[in-house]
């Protein structure tokens, strides 16, 4: 959705997050075969805490030419996006869950959310967990990507690791996105833009809204229908004969949509 | 032989200033006299813990041999926390860097307890260090994923969202401030536009998330444009943090000199670090008020591994190259840069993290052969 230019209004993005209370943003991002990247291995999944952090909007300035902004992490909604990650990868066979934080320096803030994260860690004794500091996080993320599995981060760091992330499978175009709210609401969206200068042109790659879809059915727990369409979808990519032209090919929308289709 | 050098050292200065952190200051006065072997430049050297005495001694080994006209002048982190800098870092090293204003710092591990600063944080302080300058370029040889890496990551190093000042509200809610003020974004604005000219480096781009933080980053962005538009030459430009790093992933050829506020900067140049093979490959140097330059080397001290002969220098020699730059030695600089990424392309001596088993003696000696 592109936000209309203007005041008196809040985004678009801003008000669904806030009426639904959409508190966690679930990426999965894994490397797509066929469609190489420096990467070959990724697959992880990204969950960021999306109502609070450095993102609170709170700023004032305090004298001419000093400016503060405050970051809020609440026990509540710590836990709240904790609880989410650890049920993920319980429910999506997931081995481990990292943590990543600042604490050593943001000792009060980020080691409240760490705090909540052992907390809802000590539930899931199945599942491995674990805490990396966001700057070896990045680090390792460009090195070795396989070492990570899923990923929770309170709001900056979840926005940055997250289009990291994107970065290392190829991009906006290829990422599929998901909102979790209050009483296990799900939205799913395609973060890439509106893209209107090829708007209409049926070139568009429908990737990132299809993949974004699955995870939809997944939350739904419709696990075949999800596999057999992000099959069908890594199938076609990986074959090569119909890509859009963000993939290097030059497929139409349409047939890229029917090779996906037939590969059902 | 002398004469040569003394005629190169005279050709390569110019008659600018040495204190290119300071560009406010009289541009045509010479500060500092010219080096020679036989009047040499007095700088710090804290070797260290763990690996550090013996990456020091390389250092020195491949300068001695390079003829570079430095003296160093050694500290070492004391056992017992002297009362006037509260810290295990003495008042005399302090001191001595001050005097000398540059300096090389290997790596240190900060003891654990209470009722001390960290010593990174003592220097820091104390030195009023402001900027942390890093530069990332490919390895040549030495194989990562990414070939084309040549950028200059400029860290604001003193506020942002580093200030450590937090506090609860109540019981389950926190709160962190973070500062940006316009005092310290111009300074390291003025210092990232300096480099980036005094470098030939092309292109600045300013690092924030001013969509949402809009008054803080906001103000970051305000002082970048002012400074840019004092280098019409130099191309300015403004990126978001996220965009920022899904483009070193794809594409880090993008980028040039990139000028960041204190979080993004931590982040942005340990992925930077990433992308070119490690903490043990990458120099890094902290700019302070007044011209001061302190190199470190910001891997680990591997206690692991100290004193076996094992440790890579090369993150270190690199540092003391920055602070060679610093120091205008640009010869000097380039010649002992070549010789080391010379070595590291042939292959033949690579310490165990490179992925080979020569010790840090062969590694040095082999770099000395190169110069």
């Amino acid at each position: 959705m592109a936000t209309p230019i203007g005041k008196g209004h809040r985004s678009l993005n801003l008000t669904l997050r806030k009426e639904l209370n959409l508190y966690a943003n679930v990426r999965p991002c894994y490397s797509l075969p066929g469609y190489k990247t420096r990467y070959d291995d990724v697959n992880l999944i990204t969950i960021r805490e999306n109502t609070e952090g450095e993102y609170s909007g709170l700023e004032h300035q305090v004298v001419k030419g000093v400016v503060e902004s405050l970051k809020i992490i609440t026990r509540q909604a710590s836990l709240r996006v904790a609880e989410y990650a650890f049920h993920y990868a319980k429910t999506h066979g997931r081995e481990r869950v990292s943590a990543i934080h600042k604490a050593n320096i943001m000792q009060k803030t980020d080691g409240l959310f760490l705090k909540c994260c052992r907390e809802v860690a000590e539930k899931y004794p199945d599942i491995k967990y674990e805490e990396v500091v966001i700057d070896n996080c990045c680090m390792m993320l460009v090195k070795n990507p396989a070492l990570f599995d899923v990923l929770v981060m309170p709001n900056l760091y979840g926005d940055i690791i997250s289009d990291l992330c994107a970065g290392l499978i190829g991009g906006l175009g290829l990422t599929p996105s998901c909102n979790i709210g209050e009483g296990g609401i799900a939205l799913a969206e395609a973060v890439h833009g509106s893209a209107p200068d090829i708007a209409g042109k049926n070139l568009a790659n429908p990737t990132a809204l299809l993949l974004s879809a699955v995870t939809m059915l997944r939350h739904l727990k419709l696990n075949d229908k999800a596999d057999r369409i992000q099959n069908a979808i890594l199938s076609t990519i990986a074959e090569g004969k119909y890509r859009t032209a963000d993939l290097g090919g030059s497929s139409l929308t349409t047939d890229f949509t029917k090779s996906i289709c037939d590969n059902l | 032989m002398t004469s040569l050098l003394l005629r190169r050292i005279l050709g390569s200065r110019t008659s600018q200033t040495f204190s290119l952190a300071n560009p406010s200051s009289n541009p045509n006065a010479l500060t500092r006299d010219f080096s020679s072997l036989s009047n040499p430049i007095r700088a710090t050297l804290f070797p260290g813990d763990g690996i550090g005495p013996e990456i020091a001694d390389s250092v020195k080994q491949v300068f001695k041999e390079a003829e570079v006209p430095i003296e160093w002048e050694e500290h070492y982190v004391g056992d017992q926390i002297d009362p006037r800098t509260q810290s295990f870092l003495t008042w005399e090293s302090l001191e001595s860097i001050r005097r000398n204003r540059v300096g090389l710092k290997g790596p240190m591990a900060t003891p654990i307890g209470k009722g001390h600063r960290s010593l990174n944080l003592t220097l820091r302080k104390e030195l009023n260090l402001y900027a942390n300058v890093r530069p990332c370029y490919s390895l040549p040889g030495y194989k990562t994923r990414y070939d084309d890496v040549n950028l200059i990551t400029i860290r604001e190093n003193t506020e942002g969202e580093y200030s450590g000042l937090e506090h609860q509200v109540v019981k389950g809610v926190v709160e962190s401030l973070k500062i940006i003020t316009r005092q310290a974004s111009l300074r390291v604005a003025e210092y990232a536009f300096h480099y980036a000219k005094t470098h030939g480096r092309e292109r600045v781009s300013a690092i924030h998330k001013a969509n949402i933080m809009q008054k803080t980053d906001g103000l970051f962005l305000k002082c970048c444009r002012e400074v840019a538009e004092k280098y019409p030459e130099i191309k300015y430009e403004e990126v978001v943090i996220d965009n920022c790093c899904m483009m070193l992933v794809k594409n880090p050829a993008l980028f040039d000199v990139l000028v960041m506020p204190n979080l993004y900067g931590d982040i942005i140049s340990d992925l930077c670090a990433g992308l070119i093979g490690g903490l043990g490959l990458t120099p890094s140097c902290n700019i302070g008020e007044g011209g001061i330059a302190l190199a470190e080397a910001v891997h680990g001290s591997a206690p692991d591994i100290a004193g076996k002969n094992l440790a890579n220098p090369t993150a270190l020699i690199l540092s003391a190259v920055t602070m060679l730059r610093h120091l205008e030695l640009n010869d000097k600089a380039d010649r002992i840069q070549n010789a080391i990424l010379n070595t590291i392309a042939e292959g033949k001596y690579r310490t165990a993290d490179l992925g080979g088993s020569s010790t840090t003696s062969d590694f040095t000696k082999a770099i000395c052969d190169h110069l």
